[in-house]
C-alpha cells in the first residue's frame, strides 16, 4: 500500500467510517441543514442544538464515502461544547488541513483528530467528499436554510 | 487454474498494440477496466492521426491542392468505413458528430424541432444515459411535448408490457439504448423496432456501448437512427457517428448553419447542399474521423464477432467470481448482456473502493453513470463498475476480484 494511500485513510478515518459518532437525529436541536455532493451522491444531515451560542450538542446522519462519513463524524465530536465562534475558527483550520495549507506538524495539539484528515490534500477530487459535513454545520450555524451543496 | 479463452482471439498479441497498457499506476502493472467510459488507442490508430498531421493535413473538400485532396479522400473513406462496418446503404446516411452526444442533440434539434409538436410523445426507457434523456426534455420542454418511460425489471431487462402500454397515438419517437452502459443489458432491439414500427414509430437507437463491442448491421436491425463514438471504441475523442436513413436525413432540416453545409448563398436565403454534407456545418474532425477508419480497420482484422465472443466469456468468468463473494451486490442480470459490470460490494463506498482499487493499479470507474434514474430507482447514490475490451484478460480479472477482497478487509464492516 502506498504512503499517499496510507495517509488518506488513518485508522482513526477508518474507524469513524465503521462506527461514526453522533449518529442518528438530534431531538430540540435548533439548527438542522441537508449537505449533498451532487456528483457523488453524499447526502447528510447535521444537527445542532446551541444554547448562548454554545453548541451544547451535535449529530448527523445520512450516507456517503468513508472520508465524507468520517468527517462528519470527527466534526460533530470536535464542535461539541464549543462557543460559534471557535467551531468557525475550527471550520477555517479544517479547511486549511484538507487543502494543505495548514502546517499540521505545528498546529497539531490545537486541531487533534483533525490532523488526520491531511492525507486528502494529496487527493484533490475527494477534498469535498471531507469538507461536506463541516460547510453543511457552518452554513448551518449562520442560518443558510438552503440545503448546502459542495458544487458551487 | 489458469483460465484461457476457447475463443480465437490472440489477447497477447493485441496488448502489444496497445501502448498505453504497458505501464505501472502506484507501483502496479495498469489494469484498465474503465473501457464503457473510454478506450485505449491501438499504434495503429495513433500513426494514422500523426500520418495525417505529418503529411496530408489540409481542410476537407473545394481544395484545388494535393494536400486538400488527399485530405478530402482520407476523410470521405472514413465515412464509406464506417457506413460498411455498421451496414448502412450507403456512406451518404453517415454523419461525422463529436460523439454520441452530439448525434443525439442533432436528432432533437434537426428532426425532432421539425416533426414533434405539443402535445406528442417521446417514449425513452429509464435505463438511458443523460446523453439520451436531456435532448429529449429540451426538445419536450420547447415543444410542449411528454416524455414517457419504460421502467426496468429486476434482472435490469425493459418492460415490455409497460412499453406495449406506452405505445400510443400521439407516440413520434422511441429513443432507446442498444447495450445499458450501467445494467451491461444488450436490449432486444429487433422486438422493440417491430413494436414501434407496427405503429409506423421511428426508432433512434443509443449505440454508444453496442457499436464498439457487437457486429451492428443498420439495416437487419431496421432502425431509423444509430448513434455512436469514436473514442469508446479505439478511436480518438471527438469524433462520432449519426447513421439516420437516407429518406430521414432528406426530410430534415439543418442542425448548424455555416460552411460545407450550403449549396448556394444570398442575402436573405441559402440552399442547402446535398445529405451527409447538409449535416456538417464548419470543418470537421478530419483527422478524428481517419483515426476512426483506422479503428475500424483494426478491429475488422481482429473481428466483430470474435471481439464479442471474447468478451462474452470474459464477462461470464467475472461475474462468476465476483457474485461467488460475501456481500457481492450486482446490478443487472440480463440474459443477454455485455461486459459492463456495476456492483456494489458489502459497505464499501465506490469511491472508497475506486480509490484501494486505483492504488493496486486498477482503473474503474465509481458514481452514477450519467444514469441517475437508474439510481434513483435502485435508491443508491452510486456503483462501482467495471468493463472490459478486447484487450483485457482473465489473469486481470483475478487481480481485480482479489483486491475486491483485499477492499473489502481493509474498510472491514
Amino acid at each position: 500500500m502506498n504512503p499517499e494511500f496510507k495517509e488518506l485513510y488513518q485508522d482513526i478515518i477508518l474507524d469513524h467510517n465503521r462506527s461514526p459518532r453522533n449518529y442518528g437525529k438530534l431531538e430540540g436541536a435548533t439548527h438542522v441543514l441537508d449537505g449533498r455532493n451532487p456528483l457523488c451522491g453524499d447526502h447528510y444531515t447535521i444537527y445542532l442544538k446551541v444554547e448562548n451560542g454554545i453548541i451544547i450538542d451535535a449529530h448527523f446522519e445520512g450516507s456517503g464515502c468513508a472520508i465524507s462519513k468520517a468527517s462528519a463524524s470527527v466534526m460533530t465530536t470536535s464542535v461539541k461544547g464549543k462557543r460559534i465562534e471557535e467551531a468557525d475558527q475550527l471550520f477555517k483550520v479544517f479547511h486549511e488541513i484538507v487543502t494543505g495549507e495548514a502546517d499540521i506538524e505545528e498546529t497539531f495539539d490545537s486541531v487533534g483528530k483533525l490532523a488526520a484528515f491531511g492525507g486528502v490534500a494529496d487527493f484533490p477530487v475527494r477534498v469535498k467528499c471531507a469538507s461536506l459535513a463541516w460547510h453543511t454545520m457552518h452554513n448551518a450555524l449562520h442560518g443558510e436554510t438552503n440545503s448546502t451543496t459542495t458544487e458551487e | 487454474m489458469v483460465h484461457s479463452a476457447t475463443t480465437h482471439l490472440d489477447v497477447e498479441a493485441i496488448r502489444t498494440d496497445f501502448p498505453i497498457l504497458h505501464q505501472k499506476v502506484n507501483d502496479h502493472p495498469l489494469v484498465y477496466l474503465d473501457n464503457a467510459a473510454t478506450t485505449q488507442k491501438p499504434q495503429a490508430v495513433i500513426d494514422a492521426i500523426s500520418a495525417y498531421y505529418q503529411n496530408d493535413n489540409a481542410n476537407v473538400h473545394r481544395a484545388i491542392h494535393k494536400l486538400g485532396e488527399r485530405a478530402t479522400i482520407g476523410y470521405e473513406s472514413a465515412r464509406k468505413k464506417v457506413a460498411q462496418f455498421i451496414g448502412a446503404a450507403s456512406e451518404r446516411e453517415i454523419i461525422f458528430t463529436r460523439g454520441t452526444t452530439e448525434a443525439i442533440n442533432l436528432v432533437a434539434a434537426s428532426w425532432g424541432r421539425k416533426f414533434i409538436s405539443a402535445g406528442d410523445e417521446i417514449i425513452l426507457s429509464e435505463m438511458e444515459h443523460h446523453s439520451n434523456i436531456i435532448p429529449w426534455q429540451l426538445l419536450a420542454q420547447e415543444k410542449g411535448a411528454t416524455l414517457k418511460y419504460i421502467p426496468f425489471t429486476e434482472e435490469g431487462t425493459l418492460d415490455f408490457t409497460q412499453f406495449e402500454l406506452l405505445l400510443g397515438k400521439r407516440t413520434k419517437l422511441v429513443a432507446i439504448t442498444h447495450m445499458s452502459n450501467v445494467f451491461g443489458t444488450i436490449n432486444p432491439i429487433k422486438r422493440i423496432i417491430s413494436m414501434a414500427h407496427d405503429r409506423s414509430i421511428p426508432v433512434l437507437l443509443d449505440g454508444a456501448q453496442s457499436a464498439p463491442h457487437l457486429p451492428i448491421d443498420v439495416q437487419h436491425l431496421d432502425c431509423d437512427f444509430y448513434a455512436f463514438s469514436g473514442h469508446k471504441m479505439a478511436a480518438p475523442t471527438g469524433i462520432g457517428v449519426l447513421y439516420a436513413k437516407r429518406a430521414r436525413l432528406e426530410n430534415m432540416n439543418p442542425y448548424q448553419g455555416g460552411g460545407e453545409m450550403i449549396n448556394s448563398v444570398w442575402h436573405d436565403r441559402a440552399t442547402w447542399n446535398e445529405i451527409p454534407h447538409k449535416f456538417e456545418a464548419g470543418t470537421p474532425n478530419i483527422a478524428g474521423a481517419i483515426g476512426l477508419g483506422a479503428a475500424i480497420d483494426y478491429l475488422q482484422s481482429v473481428g466483430m464477432e470474435n471481439i464479442a465472443l471474447y468478451e462474452q466469456e470474459l464477462t461470464t468468468y467475472a461475474l462468476d467470481k465476483m457474485m461467488a463473494l460475501p456481500g457481492m451486490k450486482v446490478y443487472g442480470h440480463a440474459p443477454e448482456r455485455g461486459g459492463a459490470i456495476s456492483f456494489n460490494l458489502g459497505n464499501v463506498h465506490p469511491h472508497d473502493m475506486a480509490q484501494f482499487l486505483d492504488q493496486q493499479g486498477i482503473a474503474v470507474r465509481a458514481g452514477h453513470h450519467c444514469a441517475q434514474l437508474i439510481m434513483q430507482k435502485l435508491d443508491i447514490a452510486a456503483t462501482t463498475r467495471a468493463s472490459f475490451y478486447l484487450y483485457n484478460t482473465f489473469d486481470e480479472i483475478d487481480y481485480f476480484v482479489e483486491q475486491l477482497k483485499k477492499a473489502q478487509s481493509f474498510f472491514d464492516f
